[in-house]
């Protein structure tokens, strides 16, 4: 398990640990905004970046790398608060308030690093996109693939294939959650959701009538898994309900 | 008939030299995408129909060939003629008759094709002399214009192969890298690493199956030197790749050519059709009992692509992207599996390099940058084209010996190397030996070997500003600093040509710059500024003048140039107010022509025409300092 400085502070971690998992250890915060843990960090946000040494190096030879998708290694140093690594955060920050000018979470991250306005030309027509790719990578992840990135460079933004609404797409709601600045909109209720522009069919739960999954959800997981539809139709709640019966009879049986 | 050993692949070359040779006359004819386009294909097709005419000359053996490129685009289509070692220029299908009537069978030289030498009018009878060929040295084009592409047996009469079957008959495969380490050779692609370090790197990852790639996704504006050997020479190629996959111990490799690029597609195809049929790839090749297959991977055209992270996503048809390289693609490259990627220029290097010894190599060149550079020699120069040249050539001897000099011998301001990675390296650095190191010192570097020549009429600022909207243009855009900074960049940019920069950008343009440097995932953001900061280090008055005089000294940006007819000097010739697209001029030939500022959209059509130079530039701030006044 290798053993490396960040900021001065020494921290064991597992083999295949990342420079911020190392730095969460060691109780040093780093800002992301494209990391969300159990999906492949992306390096795409260029927040997390820090001053980096390896062992072998000469002592003042430091490396900027993005402390997301950076392995660790035996003898590391990391430095988290180097006059260039900040001014690198601002200047991304300054850039990403001059994207989206009116994210309450990119005002707040930008505040922090001491701007409160951008120095750039805002957007002319703003919406709270950060391009951080969590919704098109949660979707990927989940073997969905309904929404990707489309266009490039500043043109860039997430789309479902032709605008439309997309025919993968099982409306489990997973980019929306995990979307830092909320900006997936969608609507849910106990007969139907509709997200990207197209309408899901809930599947209810036979006894209370509450409204667990999407369909289309429930037999993308059924055939992955193996799993009968009808065991993703009832409720948490419900299963608790059926769980406690059975030890109940269980306890009687005795 | 397939090749199954060294002695087969010996008679095989002395044959086809034999063939070769029993034809004494020959007739090249360039058919690189330069010379087609200024009419090649007709002039070859024309001298094919007259040798077919003429029945008398079959009997002294004269062949016509279809070649690469020669290089020398500016002059095209260009015919040589051998053994006698003659070149004619800008050949039109009409002088065919000519050309075979006179100087093939009659030996009389026709002195209106020959070249004429700018400098002091003289016409130059051979290839060799001409000071764009003099100062060549040419190593990854070593056969680029000599065979007939399409034609393996020609090739290999040339040389071809000779480098593999000595690899893998005579050396090891790590006799093979010992030999490359020798030769100091590094990458062509721009980065110039080392070329033995990667593939000793890719060798020593584990793991059974790994590739060789070549990077054909040549996309730098002003560069194609890549393309050019592609055209020209694919068997180089081919047998590098060979080579390669042989020393690290790989059996499986593509090509990524981008697919703009359409003649380097079809000749690169038909060399691995050939090669295949004779045994030179595939199974068991040369009957060596080594196995290597390649096949043609065609880019989409995204100039992000040839970085080689995007490239090997791509390749695996995912989008375009690139991902950090904290862990190497010679471990975990193309499907995660080890993996060598080249550049074209690198690989074509690779089999005379083996032929010749790691130290014929390492014997042209400077201390850390070794061999030869090709580059493509582009812009306000004379003798644009394709160039081969020994490390460590002083930019001078490039641009004024072999260019010839700027156009209308205007005077020089910068030249421009390594494409919108790079920067622009002014006048007073002209003595600058180009290598990887010198080049990087000052503020550019080596990129794919485009050099574009820039005159007084260029304006720094405009420059940058092509730059930054190409890169804008082409950025990916999955990281921040990348995608939103290009932007940003070039807003300021448009600002200051439009006359609106204001005190503070050229500052801001720094701090910027700066960020994308150390915070861009990939090559293309981190190198985005380069063509912004040596502007700014080199003609800083230049962009202070935009932004405090509102002026561009070089007389380009339209928004604050205004340009007027000096009447001493015109002759009233009429060829300004035929070139105004918008009406502005008006007179009558032999007397006086008035530019009218209110219409003259100042799109310096009337100064580029005026033969007798009477059309000047100036501030447009002056016109309206004299309203007010």
């Amino acid at each position: 398990m290798p053993t490396l400085q960040i900021n001065g502070r020494r921290v064991t971690v597992a083999e295949d640990a990342t420079i911020l998992d190392a730095a969460r250890k060691a109780g040093v915060e780093i800002p992301t905004l494209c990391q969300f843990d159990g999906l492949e960090p992306w390096g795409g946000c260029r927040l997390c970046v820090v001053d980096m040494s390896l062992a072998s190096w000469d002592d003042d030879w430091f490396k900027v790398v993005t402390s997301c998708n950076h392995p660790v290694e035996e003898g590391m140093t990391v430095l988290t608060n180097t006059e260039r690594i900040i001014e690198t955060r601002r200047v991304v920050l300054d850039l990403l308030l001059a994207r989206c000018p009116e994210t309450p979470l990119i005002q707040g991250l930008a505040r922090e690093h001491g701007i409160d306005q951008t120095s750039y030309a805002p957007n002319p027509e703003p919406d709270d996109c950060i391009l951080c790719g969590l919704c098109t990578r949660v979707c990927d992840h989940i073997g969905v693939s309904a929404i990707s990135s489309v266009n490039r460079g500043w043109g860039r933004e997430i789309a479902p294939p032709f605008h439309k609404a997309p025919p993968d797409c099982i409306g489990c709601l997973a980019c929306a959650e995990v979307c830092p600045t909320d900006c997936i909109p969608y609507s849910t209720s106990n007969t139907r959701r509709e997200i990207w522009g197209k309408e899901f069919e809930m599947l209810r739960d036979p006894k209370t009538g509450e409204a667990v999954i999407t369909k289309a959800q429930a037999q993308h997981f059924a055939e992955r898994s193996g799993v009968p539809t009808t065991y993703f139709e009832t409720s948490d709640a419900s299963k608790r309900r059926q769980m406690a019966k059975t030890f109940e009879r269980l306890g009687q049986l005795k | 008939m397939r090749i199954e050993s060294k002695d087969q692949f010996e008679a095989l070359r002395s044959q086809a030299k034999e063939a070769a040779e029993s034809c004494e006359n020959k007739i090249l004819v360039c058919c690189g995408t330069g010379c087609l386009a200024s009419g090649a294909k007709k002039v070859a097709e024309a001298f094919a129909e007259e040798v077919a005419r003429r029945s008398v000359d079959v009997s002294v053996g004269l062949l016509v060939k279809s070649t690469g490129c020669h290089g020398f685009c500016e002059r095209g289509p260009l015919v040589a003629l051998q053994p006698s070692g003659i070149l004619y220029t800008k050949v039109k299908p009409a002088q065919v008759g000519d050309i075979v009537e006179k100087t093939v069978v009659g030996g009389e030289i026709i002195p209106s094709l020959l070249y004429k030498n700018p400098v002091d009018g003289e016409r130059i009878e051979l290839y060799e002399e001409i000071p764009f060929y003099k100062h060549q040295v040419r190593v990854a084009m070593r056969n680029i214009g000599h065979i007939d592409p399409t034609d393996i047996l020609d090739a290999v009469a040339e040389g071809a192969y000779a480098g593999l079957a000595k690899a893998l008959f005579e050396m090891s495969p790590d006799e093979v890298l010992e030999e490359v380490a020798v030769s100091g050779q590094r990458g062509r692609g721009g980065a110039g690493f080392n070329t033995a370090r990667k593939w000793k790197s890719c060798k020593n990852a584990p793991g059974a199956r790994r590739f060789v790639l070549c990077n054909g996704d040549e996309g730098d504006p002003g560069a194609f030197k890549d393309r050019s050997i592609m055209e020209g020479d694919p068997h180089s190629i081919l047998e590098g790749i060979v080579i390669g996959a042989y020393a690290v111990g790989a059996h499986e490799g593509f090509i990524y050519v981008r697919d703009e690029y359409p003649l380097a597609v079809v000749n690169l195809t038909i060399a691995i059709h050939e090669a295949r049929k004779y045994g030179l790839l595939g199974e068991n090749i040369m009957g060596s009992g080594f196995d290597f297959d390649i096949k043609i991977s065609r880019g989409g055209g995204a100039f992000v692509c040839g970085e080689s992270s995007a490239l090997m996503r791509s390749l695996e048809g995912k989008t375009g992207e690139p991902r950090a390289k904290y862990v190497h693609s010679t471990e975990k490259g193309l499907f995660d599996l080890p993996t060598v990627l080249n550049n074209v220029e690198t690989w074509a290097g690779i089999g005379a390099i083996i032929d010749c010894g790691g130290a014929w190599f390492a014997s042209m060149g400077t201390e850390k940058s070794k061999g030869t550079k090709a580059f493509s020699l582009v812009g306000k120069v004379k003798n644009t084209g394709l160039i081969e040249l020994p490390m460590g050539t002083p930019l001078r001897t490039i641009i004024f010996d072999i260019g010839g000099g700027t156009l209308g011998d205007r005077p020089f301001k910068a030249v421009q190397t390594g494409g919108p990675s790079g920067g622009c390296v002014p006048e007073e650095l002209l003595d600058l030996p180009v290598d990887y190191e010198k080049l990087t010192e000052a503020g550019s570097m080596m990129g794919s070997g485009g050099m574009i020549v820039m005159d007084d009429r260029t304006c720094m600022v405009d420059v940058s500003r092509y730059f930054l909207a190409f890169l804008e243009e082409e950025s990916c855009g999955k990281c921040t600093p990348c995608r939103e900074g290009l932007k940003q960049m070039l807003t300021i940019y448009d600002d200051l040509v439009a006359g609106r920069g204001a005190e503070g950008d050229l500052e801001r343009i720094e701090r910027l710059a700066a960020g994308m440097q150390l915070g861009s995932l990939c090559e293309l953001g981190k190198s985005a500024p380069n063509p912004v900061l040596s502007t700014l280090r080199y003609f800083r008055s230049e962009y202070e003048a935009h932004i405090r005089d509102k002026a561009c000294p070089a007389g380009i940006c339209r928004e604050l140039t205004a340009y007027e007819i000096i009447q001493d000097e015109c002759d009233g010739c009429h060829a300004c107010f035929k070139a105004c697209p918008v009406d502005a001029i008006t007179g009558v030939v032999k007397e006086e022509h008035i530019i009218h500022h209110d219409a003259c959209i100042s799109c310096g059509a009337c100064f580029d025409v005026c033969p007798t130079n009477a059309i000047r530039t100036f501030p447009k701030v002056e016109l309206e300092k004299a309203e007010v006044v």
